[in-house]
């Protein structure tokens, strides 16, 4: 079958069950997309499909004919960049191993509230779970880019 | 900054070991991949001062150092770096880490004698070694730049990556790292006065942070190979079951599968690809033998634990006769009990690790945080000479001490793979997040009993401390190490040596054996002892009328380092009482790897009758404070980390023995909607430094219990405060 990862179509020969992560990372080479809980619990499996933030662990390719998948590894834009910057200018990672989802949520959440209050940060990043808790520095980022976005 | 990570797209696993003896003969040599490492370091004797194997500067002026400490979050590679480039005075732009291979004899733990990971020691032990290695390579640089300048090396200025000369001669360390490489190893060498430090101290960029925000860091379960074969595991509902007999016809019928085979550990399972690994697993048909399986519930262990500690354990530390006073009468006696759960370490990124064997030798990839003990469990199960086991370390995702096993059970395990797969190609062995919390190496369960007299005047008078548990040394190869006349010294430290001044104390321990794997969890005894002794203590003082913070400063020796961090963390929360409205003020301080850490926590009660932790503020005296934006983070972590599991986390038995949460919807961890606004304060000291990954844990869950029986009355008898919770 066939689907749009990053702006491109690629041809998965996989069984139609086989959720979109495994396909990115072991068919598509694509491993800055990571396994956390392959439940949707964690989300380190979070990427970005038509914009919205989605757990790749649960979703199988075959609901994604006709959806624009984005992973970290092509994640572009205003909120990407603004984002990406405030995690490197913070040293948000610690061991780093959620934060490709962490981010892809941020920029989920920048991309439909720009300046969003610490409820709002709450929310949209309550299912990105970081075992090193570096919660403080995350919210931290979100504002810094939303600030960036400000121009 | 560029990372520079062994990659492993495509080709055959190499062994990097080979690569890095060649290296090892070349101080300070170009860094030219694969021509530089011709040179054999045979002849190179281990000497103490062996810089080559910690730095090398290439012709482009990038200066690589090699952590002999696994980064997983704790920051080793920018601190390891920083002492280097101190020394070295290089720019921090021109920093660049990676991890060493396994290899004790160049990159020991200097206080543990082995490659291993663990007891918050990088930059303890690593502080005078790297600092020496930078400063060795500077006086190489100088003596070249000295050589081909024809200046005497004493006028030779080094600053920020620049040699120059008050000639007005000036160069970069690249061209003249050859020419340095020459020069002898200088045996002695002069270190910086810590005055004048221009990068310790001070927040430096990690070299990690970029390719971890773009998804280009790479971790074992990144690796890739056209060969690679993924290894999964079915393993049993109880611990100590093993596999008798598998039928995989079902498992058959999914694409990629490739066949199953019995492992100590259970049934490995061997596909092209995670997801078929996945449904095959699913799909096998297992006969299991439990007739040597553990088989009692949490409930009941919680029960026989009560039981036993109603009478005293093996005495870790006594003093004056406490057990007589407290039966005494005439004093107000306190007895409380605690009940700590199993917990697990659950690191972001579940166990792997990809050997590859050849029948003769094996190269193994992943995040190993005991390099020597895994070489050792790797060469012992595919019945090889550990020097014939090459091990690249790898970023790992979190580890909490779930990667460093004193057996190195997950290392055994993958060898124990790719031995049964039995073709000279990498196999890469994954756990899911249910093997992860079904996997047993939990920080113990633990009962803690406590009973202690408040005479009339308001003072202390008697401690006794009763602590039932299993042994996490007891039965491993640390043993004649940690256990010491019956008593694991990791079961009580925090408890027998608890800082406060009371005449008459005994801590005595209980150690009974279950067939529950356990483990040290980050802060290891720490994370139960520290809980137990503050929160107990607070609820003496507060019998005894007295304020937790001068409560606690008039049972301390005024010169111990406790009364600083205690007075800077008042300082800091503006500390004024226990109450103040809606909100409760509870504080802890614990030495924990002789780091010092107080805690002052503001706790309300949230939406849902829980404590909701808005505040935490914290203060640390680590010695020399190296990196202060690392140890920030730590602190922050580690309080995020402890408050997690205290407020939500516990690992239970049911009745037959079996693990009841299995991931992260049962097995609750922090969000990002608990985690407290933390504000930290390190404390200027000359000390040498000690660590930060583990001491930030053990006083936020007293601080909060502490905290919360200031608000309601109520006194925690068992953790975690929610319990039964789902994410």
């Amino acid at each position: 079958m066939q689907i749009s990862i990053n702006g491109r179509p690629r041809e998965l020969d996989v069984d139609v069950d086989t959720p979109l992560l495994w396909a990115l990372r072991d068919d598509l080479g694509l491993t800055g997309t990571k396994f956390g809980c392959g439940i949707a619990q964690c989300g380190a499996c979070t990427v970005l499909i038509d914009g919205n933030p989605v757990r790749s662990c649960v979703t199988p390719v075959s609901a994604l004919e006709g959806r624009d998948v984005v992973t970290i590894e092509a994640v572009s834009g205003p909120e990407a960049e603004a984002v990406q910057k405030a995690w490197v200018g913070l040293d948000v990672p610690q061991c780093g191993y959620c934060q490709s989802g962490q981010i892809m949520s941020a920029i989920g959440l920048l991309k439909i509230e720009p300046k969003p209050d610490d409820q709002a940060i709450n929310d949209a990043m309550a299912g990105n779970i970081c075992r090193c808790a570096t919660y403080p520095k995350i919210r931290a980022a979100i504002h810094a880019a939303a600030k960036t976005l400000e121009g | 900054m560029n990372l520079h990570i062994p990659q492993l797209t495509a080709g055959p696993i190499t062994s990097r070991r080979n690569v890095l003896k060649g290296f090892g003969g070349l101080l300070l040599a170009t860094y030219v991949p694969m021509q530089g490492f011709a040179q054999e370091a045979g002849a190179q004797k281990p000497a103490a001062l062996t810089p080559n194997a910690f730095v090398r500067i290439g012709r482009d002026d990038t200066v690589t150092i090699l952590s002999k400490h696994i980064e997983f979050g704790q920051g080793p590679w920018t601190g390891l770096a920083t002492l280097v480039a101190e020394e070295l005075d290089a720019d921090w732009s021109q920093i660049r880490v990676e991890h060493a291979p396994g290899d004790a004899k160049l990159y020991a733990n200097l206080a543990m004698g082995a490659q291993l990971t663990g007891g918050s020691t990088a930059i303890a032990n690593s502080y005078e070694q790297m600092r020496r290695t930078g400063a060795a390579a500077r006086a190489m640089l100088v003596a070249a730049a000295a050589d081909a300048w024809k200046v005497p090396a004493g006028e030779i200025r080094v600053s920020k990556g620049v040699i120059s000369h008050a000639s007005g001669k000036s160069s970069g360390f690249g061209a003249f790292a050859e020419a340095a490489a020459r020069m002898p190893i200088p045996q002695d060498v002069k270190l910086k006065d810590p005055s004048t430090f221009t990068l310790i101290g001070t927040d430096l960029p990690k070299p990690d942070s970029f390719a971890k925000s773009h998804g280009q860091a790479q971790f074992t379960i990144d690796l890739r190979d056209p060969d690679m074969v993924v290894a999964l595991v079915a393993r049993p509902d109880k611990f100590g079951a093993r596999a008798t007999s598998f039928d995989d016809s079902a498992a058959r019928a999914v694409k990629g599968y490739l066949r199953s085979a019995i492992v100590p550990q259970g049934v490995v399972v061997f596909a092209k690809a995670t997801y078929p690994a996945m449904k095959a697993r699913a799909a096998l048909k297992i006969e299991w033998d439990e007739s040597k399986a553990h088989a009692l519930g949490t409930q009941a262990i919680v029960a026989d634990y009560r039981e036993l500690a109603k009478k005293p354990g093996k005495v870790a530390e006594a003093r004056g006769t406490p057990l007589d006073k407290i039966s005494a009468g005439g004093a107000r006696v306190v007895e409380h009990e605690f009940v700590f759960p199993y917990l697990a370490h659950a690191p972001m990124e579940t166990l792997d690790a990809v050997v590859k064997f050849d029948g003769k030798t094996a190269a193994c990839h992943f995040g190993s945080q005991g390099p020597t003990i895994d070489q050792a469990a790797i060469a012992t199960t595919l019945g090889i000479a550990p020097e014939n086991v090459s091990i690249d370390v790898a970023l790992a995702g979190g580890s909490f001490g779930r990667r460093a096993t004193a057996g190195g059970d997950f290392a055994a395990e993958a060898a124990a793979c790719a031995k049964a797969f039995g073709e000279n190609v990498p196999v890469k062995l994954l756990w899911t997040r249910e093997d992860d919390l079904r996997g047993g190496f939990y920080r113990p369960l633990y009962v803690h009993r406590m009973r202690g007299t408040v005479e009339q005047d308001g003072s202390i008078s008697a401690w006794h401390h009763t602590i039932v548990g299993q042994s996490i040394m007891g039965g491993t190869p640390f043993e004649k190490m940690m256990v010491k006349d019956g008593i694991d010294t990791t079961s009580v430290e925090g408890a027998s040596d608890m800082p406060y001044r009371v005449s008459d104390f005994q801590c005595d321990l209980h150690s009974p054996t279950l067939g529950v794997p356990v483990l040290w969890w980050r802060s290891v005894g720490h994370t139960h002892t520290g809980f137990a002794v503050e929160a107990f203590l607070d609820m003496l003082l507060e019998k005894a009328g007295k304020d937790p913070i001068e409560g606690r400063l008039a049972l301390l020796d005024p010169k111990a380092r406790e009364v600083g961090v205690l007075q800077a963390v008042a300082k800091l929360a503006q500390w004024r009482g226990r109450k103040a409205g809606d909100r409760g003020y509870g504080v802890a301080v614990h030495k924990s790897f002789d780091t010092y850490v107080a805690q002052i926590a503001e706790v309300m009660r949230g939406d849902d009758g829980a404590p909701k932790v808005t505040h935490v503020w914290c203060a640390v005296d680590c010695g020399v404070a190296v990196n202060p934006n690392i140890i920030r983070a730590q602190m922050e972590g580690g309080i995020g980390f402890g408050l997690g599991h205290a407020l939500f986390a516990s690992l239970d038995l049911d009745d037959s023995g079996k693990v009841v949460q299995t991931n992260f919807d049962t097995y609750r961890a922090l969000r990002i909607g608990d985690m407290p606004k933390v504000h930290v304060v390190i404390l200027p000291s000359g000390e040498k430094p000690t660590g930060v990954g583990e001491p930030g844990v053990p006083p936020i869950g007293p601080a909060v219990a502490n905290a919360w029986r200031a608000l309601t009355g109520e006194a925690v008898a068992q953790l975690p405060f929610v319990r039964g919770g789902t994410a």
